[in-house]
């Protein structure tokens, strides 16, 4: 019941927040070739588009409505010449609080820098495989093996999804063009820091 | 105002998001694994023991001991084989063992002396291996099948440190639910010629089955009878390069193999290598570039091993790290292996 509710509550904020939705077709522009199976792809397309992979992995800039996603930036995850001073703590009820870009967050995990999911070889997901891409949605670790993946990335969502949805991100994410953009890596709480 | 609003929505996002990743975490992790069919509820169930007891082994079930055993933060293990009557393993390929469907596998976890958890993998299929932990009572009368998702912080192994049974996701994450199952037992970790200095090595105990036993009772098809006079062994002059290799193969080949169920990522170490020449596969993880960043080292300059400086070494920081995003291994332990990192900084700063 409390996890219904909370569903509804998502999607009915997710459909509020409507800057992304709008340029999806810009996400799409940005593909470098239309390799592999062209109902997969858009697909996979459509997914990012209606999950709002866009909100977190594409920085935000102030446009004439307010803060959306730079569409310039497509899916390049938290830039790395984005200089941020170390995050303010908690307090008085807050537990979070995220990076104008909304590509970085600070809350009781640490800080988390959302990744780049375009294929380039050595910043982004260009090496990796599709089974590591399913295994990451589906165990929540990094390239399905290694660590946790942080919060805000809903993974127990993501890990919902069918084999075949999961393969269709990929490919989708694999057809675009790849750019280089070294995420940082994340900072862990002081108290777990060892 | 249309600003404010839309900062509020998607603040309202991320923290619905946030919130519902504690409420579906169980969810997801249970399935992630679905089993074929209702594992038993109780360890006494699934063939372990001769009886109700808990403590007489069954006829048939076999103690093995890996000559480099996987750290365990300290804990204390028993591992035990059952192979169906009849059946043999394929070692059609002799570094990459195929088991029969029925095979199982148990591995017991001991704390001060007392059982806390015994972990059962179980080939149920030709295409599918399950795996669960039973958790043990406090008397140790009894094990309950734990729940798919684990259950955190059962036993405190040190101060402010405690033991996680783990979701039956986070065992597929290094054994894999197809092909590769159990990681203790091949050829080199049964081999007869064991490593004197291997880390946290311990003898043979009497009746402990042994590459050799494997290879006489037939339990290996086709047999590598070759290993009986020649057994598999890290091939090094070198002992501290030998027992290393051996901890890397136990600690970090699960994912680091370069196989087709390892990561493609990082440094990749081959068992055939680490048995034809070792020093070979140690000198690939020399200068070898690393993704991650070694906190003393150049931006961008991060290499797995720099011979002399074991802190510009991305393999020793993250092995002694216990830290959550740098951690290695990322799982399965929250205590350093103080005596692996000891003989790995030993190692790395008498290269040149």
């Amino acid at each position: 019941m409390y996890r219904g509710q909370l569903t509804t509550w998502v999607l009915a904020l997710g459909l509020a927040a409507v800057p992304a939705s709008l340029t999806w077709h810009e996400t799409r522009a940005l593909a470098a070739e239309t390799s592999g199976d062209p109902d997969r792809l858009d697909r996979g397309a459509y997914l990012v588009r209606i999950m709002g992979c866009n909100h977190c992995h594409t920085p935000y800039k102030l446009g004439p409505h307010g803060p959306e996603p730079d569409m310039t930036r497509a899916l390049t995850g938290h830039p790395a010449d984005f200089n941020l001073s170390p995050a303010t703590s908690g307090g008085d009820g807050w537990v979070w609080s995220g990076a104008a870009t909304n590509t970085a967050f600070s809350g009781p995990w640490g800080v988390s820098f959302a990744a780049n999911l375009t294929p380039d070889s050595e910043t982004g997901l260009g090496k990796w495989t599709e089974d590591m891409f399913i295994a990451t949605m589906k165990t929540g670790r990094h390239q399905g093996k290694g660590r946790q993946i942080l919060p805000p990335m809903p993974y127990e969502n993501l890990g919902n999804l069918s084999d075949e949805d999961i393969k269709s991100l990929f490919a989708y994410l694999q057809s675009l063009a790849p750019v280089r953009n070294r995420v940082p890596s994340p900072i862990d709480a002081p108290e777990v820091q060892r | 105002m249309r600003l404010r609003f839309a900062t509020t929505a998607l603040a309202a996002v991320l923290v619905a998001v946030v919130v519902s990743q504690q409420v579906s975490r169980a969810a997801a992790a249970a399935g992630a694994a679905l089993d074929p069919e209702p594992l038993p509820q109780h360890l006494t169930e699934t063939g372990l023991y001769a009886s109700d007891s808990g403590s007489v082994v069954a006829p048939g079930v076999r103690q093995f001991l890996p000559q480099y055993p996987l750290w365990s933060d300290g804990m204390t293990k028993r591992r035990w084989i059952f192979l169906p009557k009849g059946t043999s393993i394929n070692a059609a390929s002799e570094l990459a063992w195929q088991f029969p469907v029925g095979t199982k596998f148990w591995k017991e976890f001991r704390l001060n002396g007392r059982r806390i958890e015994t972990r059962l993998s179980w080939k149920a299929s030709a295409t599918q291996w399950v795996m669960a932990s039973y958790v043990w009572n406090e008397d140790g009368t009894d094990a309950v099948l734990a729940p798919a998702e684990g259950v955190n912080g059962v036993a405190e192994i040190a101060p402010g440190r405690r033991h996680s049974i783990p979701s039956r996701s986070d065992c597929s994450a290094c054994h894999g639910t197809i092909s590769m199952g159990p990681l203790g037992f091949n050829a080199l970790q049964l081999s007869n010629d064991r490593d004197p200095n291997a880390i946290h090595g311990d003898p043979l105990g009497e009746g402990t089955l042994t590459l050799a036993d494997l290879i006489t009772e037939n339990l290996l098809s086709p047999a590598p009878t070759h290993f009986i006079a020649n057994p598999p062994r890290i091939r090094t002059s070198n002992p501290a390069t030998r027992s290393v290799l051996g901890y890397l193969t136990a600690n970090c080949m699960m994912c680091h193999s370069g196989g087709s169920d390892g990561t493609p990522l990082g440094p990749a170490l081959a068992m055939g290598e680490l048995l034809q020449d070792a020093d070979a596969a140690a000198r690939n993880l020399v200068g070898r570039p690393s993704s991650w960043q070694v906190p003393a080292a150049a931006e961008g300059h991060s290499v797995v091993v720099h011979p002399g400086s074991p802190d510009l070494s991305a393999l020793f920081v993250r092995l002694r790290s216990r830290a959550p995003s740098s951690q290695m291994p990322p799982l399965g332990t929250v205590i350093r292996d103080q005596q692996a990192v000891d003989a790995i900084e030993r190692w790395i700063s008498s290269m040149r």
